[in-house]
């Protein structure tokens, strides 16, 4: 390389017209090369591997976008199967889910663990995960609470009324969805009755990452034809307040929830 | 002087005993609250006012009230009730056991949990049936999947998160130990290193390990017999 430059400025003579053109195109690439490579490194360092489709990879998409978070977009096909690979496996993720991050060499799954580990190193305003004690132990408190109530059972409903047929091609029996259902608004109940009784959102007057990710679980039974407006007033509420706090991002992150549920949020079911 | 910190448990919930044996193996105080789920006293108003989701455990310091586990746990960390080794303070390490204390809900949780329900409570308090073979086979196996993912990826070193005991360990040693009112051991051929782990937890978790235990141990034993 070293004399590919030194050609270039002139400290060798005796070259050909095309070996000359050839080692300039050469050194040009290198250059070329180098210059992405330092651009990457000053850029971020921070991977972020999503797919729009789920509903922790669009909450943390809206986190890092609303904290103003540098990252690298890794989009994961989870459609194509991307994240079964023995590759996916190995470098990114050994549970082979998204989300997930690779900060500068270190792997991290689990959506609220990635939360935390950022926020830890100062990467996500107070304001949206509070830092300290009893305002972030409510918040840490539902993030905990929709695991087993909200996340599954809105999860259940979406798989078996929209992705399961979609892949055998059979459709589920009315009572399976009815109780599905039941289980669900069962949930979506608490959140109406104990978690928004008091206050305009989840855990207190201002938006913070609770909202975001409960947001992102309800919006996921869209696809599946389910109007969470129509028996519960002060999610509708909420939610409208939650997706202007959030946007633009909000409409970015569910751009595929609103095409392909037919539904944009301005449209009435 | 300040109020006392307040635990409500039951040794029959394994987030209850995670909690109990995280505050005791850091030697801090708190007022021990024992509440019966075998005798429905989580659903008393009197316990609505405790928590309001009416679940067990619940911490309440001063006039702050708090409902799940892992919520806790951060919490008293940082109020520097817990010691640094149960629940760490290194970023890196840290984020691995927050990492693990999120995976194992649907991966352990919920599986052990199923099995413990159908299995167990609910046929021992006259609530359900119990559950037909081919029902307690499915039960079995969902429990095994979940040990053998435990087995492949958190069994590298001596415990979950590197070579010391975290809470983590408590939380996912109390779902599986709780087990063993169904008559399930985990198998030492199957899943040798879960076995090994299993045991190294109970050592490092002594003396309490023997007060969390007690009524699972005896009512194993009793259970056997039948």
């Amino acid at each position: 390389m070293s004399s590919h430059l030194a050609s270039l400025v002139g400290l060798c003579d005796g070259q050909d017209t095309p070996n000359l053109l050839n080692i300039i195109s050469n050194s040009f690439r290198i250059v070329q090369r180098q210059s992405t490579k330092l651009k990457s490194q000053t850029m971020s360092s921070l991977k972020f591997y999503y797919d729009l489709m789920s509903q922790p990879s669009r909450a943390l998409f809206i986190i890092f976008r609303l904290s103003g978070m540098q990252f690298e977009d890794c989009v994961v096909a989870l459609r194509n199967g991307e994240h079964l690979t023995d590759e996916f496996k190995l470098n990114i993720n050994r549970f082979q889910r998204v989300p997930c991050i690779n900060d500068n060499g270190y792997k991290l799954a689990e959506s609220v663990a990635i939360l935390r580990y950022l926020s830890a190193k100062g990467e996500i305003p107070e304001i949206l995960y509070p830092k300290y004690f009893a305002k972030q132990a409510r918040v840490d408190e539902f993030l905990e609470w929709q695991h087993t109530t909200l996340r599954l059972t809105c999860a259940m409903y979406f798989r078996t009324i929209w992705l399961d047929p979609l892949l055998t091609g059979r459709s589920p029996k009315e009572d399976k969805i009815e109780k599905l259902r039941m289980h669900m608004e069962r949930n979506l109940d608490i959140i109406e009755q104990v978690w928004l009784a008091k206050s305009e959102f989840l855990t207190g007057s201002t938006l913070t990452v609770a909202d975001i990710f409960a947001a992102c679980e309800i919006e996921q039974t869209r696809m599946a034809d389910y109007d969470v407006r129509i028996k519960f007033p002060k999610i509708r509420a909420w939610l409208k307040r939650v997706r202007h706090s959030c946007n633009p991002h909000y409409d970015a992150a569910h751009a595929f929830v609103y095409k392909i549920s037919g539904t944009g949020p301005q449209a009435k079911l | 002087m300040a109020q006392a910190l307040k635990l409500y448990y039951d040794f029959l919930s394994p987030p209850s005993r995670a909690v109990w044996l995280a505050l005791k193996l850091s030697k801090t105080q708190f007022e021990a609250c024992p509440v019966a789920l075998r005798k429905r006293e989580q659903l008393t108003d009197e316990y609505k006012k405790i928590n309001r989701f009416q679940k067990l455990p619940a911490l309440v310091d001063g006039s702050f009230h708090l409902s799940e586990s892992v919520a806790m746990i951060r919490y008293l960390a940082d109020k520097n009730k817990l010691s640094q080794q149960i629940y760490p303070k290194d970023l890196e390490t840290r984020a691995r056991v927050d990492e693990y204390l999120m995976w194992q809900f649907r991966n352990v949780h919920v599986p052990c949990g199923t099995y413990f329900l159908k299995g167990w409570l609910l046929p021992i308090n006259g609530l359900a049936p119990k559950p037909k073979p081919e029902v307690v086979a499915k039960l079995v196996k969902d429990v095994e999947t979940s040990l053998d993912l435990l087995e492949r990826f958190w069994m590298n070193d001596d415990y979950l998160v590197g070579d010391k005991l975290t809470v983590a360990d408590l939380s996912c040693s109390s779902e599986i130990e709780q087990l063993r009112l169904c008559q399930f051991h985990v198998n030492e051929r199957q899943f040798p290193k879960v076995a090994k782990w299993l045991e190294r937890v109970r050592i490092a978790s002594k003396p309490y390990n023997d007060i969390a235990y007690e009524f699972v141990n005896q009512k194993a034993k009793q259970a056997a017999k039948l």
